[in-house]
């Protein structure tokens, strides 16, 4: 079978609750064999878009294509060819995870002996074949998510779609679904996922950032980050304001004000950091300088860090 | 046919959670029975219904028996419906809406486990029919689980169609005690409309239910005394507005559905 070229297709979508713009004018396309994370804050629209890929909540505006199948008008076919994971579990806790299963299989038109190989291939790979008799009310929070991820995989879907796969989970367990994830992509799937996590960002091969409902950027991890030119410093000190104002007097440089921190973007960082540390001994309590991260491309196209605006 | 499949895996769902939660079937049989043992006991000895009694000597125990077989349909259909408001927002019912299944067959596999569950726990009471001298001959039972079914269907159509269009369990209660459950007490359930004033025995007349209440005590009546029940609305018409509120209270759910997002 050949490949399709774009998995997700994402046409100007805009999506409005009353007079707020939940989701403004959202552009971008998806491919097979990768991983794509859409990362914001809270209320950044994350979720609303989320829930429109999922059919689950119309655009007022434009429209989504999954594998060619509008989720406005064509739902069905493109739920067929979608595996979902919510960010709260949604495995009803008084069934047994091989019920829940039993009764997610169903729903894909799953049945007999076809749903059972499925259910329990599943599970096995996700490493539940033990817990497969357990009520999910028994489970951890980890092994929920996994029983939620065995849930979503065994109609054998093309498109993965998750909203915070790993927010609750601790870091060992978040470490493993996302390798879970990677090797899905790398087998061909398509996975799609909302997060806050600037770590799981950087493994994805593209990251969508949403601000105040609209896409920032969309880029692989490596261009974002080449979009600031050299290395980033950031400075603390009692009086931040007035540092700032005789940075730029000394250095000709602007320094933004970020969660408290003074931050510079320049060529040669270690050395600015050295001249600033001599510059003002007196004033300053603190400097690092390193390499940007997402979350300096966060805080230059948005102002703020990522941590502090999903807080 | 894969829409069938999905509605009945649904239904399944309900039974086997209900089943698995022991407060909710304790809960969903005793407090019919304790409003039936207090209600009626207390009210036995100055209460004589004045007509459409079971039974000729209009014994209030007797004349309750058929409206608490109705108040845990009620109460049956309005907790396996409850769920719906919350599960949709943070539970199962998420991966449901995602699923390539239409909408009518989620809200017919909720009404139809919801109402199975109803049916069985109204079948419990039915069955004390003898302790408190109802005649009950067998076409008489099978017509009340008949009479039972649909009235259960209606109830939990009512109920899915708030809890479809409701974001909060707690506007679900308000909602339900202001509309569900008067129209349980206004049914005949509790009091006949022949004794009552005017202005009741008119909301009496209009209330849909009233005329499940007279379907489900004329039912109970067949094969039996052919003189009691006198002042019931007939079967016949009663079974025929009983259908059609319960084809519009499930249509009404499926729209709903439809429309609400998840």
């Amino acid at each position: 079978m050949t490949r399709p070229a774009v998995s997700v297709d994402v046409e100007r979508l805009g999506r409005r609750f009353g007079d707020r713009h939940a989701l403004r004018d959202v552009s971008f396309a998806v491919v097979p064999g990768e991983m794509t994370a859409l990362l914001g804050p809270n209320g950044g629209g994350k979720t609303t878009l989320f829930r429109i890929l999922a059919t689950l909540l119309r655009p007022t505006s434009g429209d989504a294509r999954v594998f060619g199948h509008s989720v406005v008008t064509s739902a069905g076919p493109a739920r067929r060819r979608m595996g979902v994971v919510f960010q709260r579990p949604s495995l009803d806790l008084k069934l047994t995870v091989a019920e829940n299963l039993a009764h997610h299989g169903r729903l894909y038109g799953l049945s007999g002996r076809c749903l059972r190989e499925r259910a329990a291939a599943s599970l096995d790979k996700l490493g539940l074949a033990g817990r497969a008799g357990d009520r999910a009310e028994r489970l951890s929070g980890g092994l929920q998510r996994r029983a939620e991820l065995a849930k979503a995989l065994m109609h054998e879907p093309d498109l993965l779609l998750l909203d915070e796969p790993s927010t609750g989970l601790d870091p060992n367990v978040r470490r493993e679904v996302l390798d879970h994830l990677e090797g899905i992509a790398r087998a061909g799937g398509t996975v799609l996922m909302t997060t806050h996590f600037m770590d799981e960002a950087e493994r994805c091969g593209k990251v969508g950032i949403l601000h105040e409902g609209m896409l920032a950027a969309f880029d692989t991890p490596d261009r974002l980050k080449g979009r600031i030119h050299g290395d980033v410093v950031r400075v603390h000190g009692r009086d931040p304001a007035a540092l700032g104002a005789r940075i730029r007097e000394r250095f000709r440089l602007t320094p933004s004000l970020v969660d408290g921190w003074l931050r510079l973007e320049t060529q040669s960082g270690h050395l600015l950091a050295a001249q600033v540390v001599e510059a003002f001994p007196e004033e300053i309590s603190s400097v690092t300088w390193g390499r940007p991260t997402l979350d300096d491309v966060f805080v230059g196209l948005t102002g703020r860090r990522l941590g502090e605006a999903a807080a | 046919m894969s829409a069938l499949a999905a509605s009945a895996t649904l239904a399944r769902r309900e039974v086997v959670r209900f089943a698995r939660q022991r407060s909710r079937v304790v809960g969903a049989l005793g407090q019919p029975l304790l409003f039936w043992l207090l209600l009626g006991g207390g009210l036995k000895a100055s209460f004589r219904p004045a007509g459409g009694a079971p039974g000729p000597d209009g014994d209030y125990m007797r004349y309750f028996h058929p409206g608490i077989i109705a108040l845990t349909l009620l109460f049956t259909a309005i907790f396996s419906t409850i769920s719906v408001v919350e599960d949709r927002k943070g539970g199962f019912l998420q991966g449901v809406l995602a699923a390539p299944v239409p909408r009518w067959s989620i809200v017919a596999g909720q009404a139809a486990g919801g109402s199975l569950l109803a049916v069985l726990q109204g079948a419990f009471l039915l069955m004390l029919a003898p302790a408190v001298g109802v005649p009950l001959t067998a076409a008489g039972a099978a017509a009340a689980l008949g009479v039972m079914a649909v009235i259960a269907l209606t109830f939990t159509g009512m109920g899915l169609m708030l809890a479809w269009r409701l974001d909060s369990t707690q506007g679900f209660h308000a909602i339900m005690n202001l509309a569900l459950l008067p129209m349980w007490l206004l049914s005949g359930a509790f009091f006949p409309a022949a004794g009552a004033p005017s202005w009741l025995a008119w909301i009496m007349a209009v209330n849909p239910m009233t005329y499940g209440m007279a379907a489900l005590r004329r039912a109970m009546l067949l094969g039996g005394d052919p003189s009691a029940g006198e002042a019931l609305p007939a079967l016949g018409p009663s079974l025929g507005i009983l259908a059609l509120s319960c084809a519009a209270a499930l249509a009404g759910a499926s729209l709903l559905a439809r429309r609400a997002s998840a």
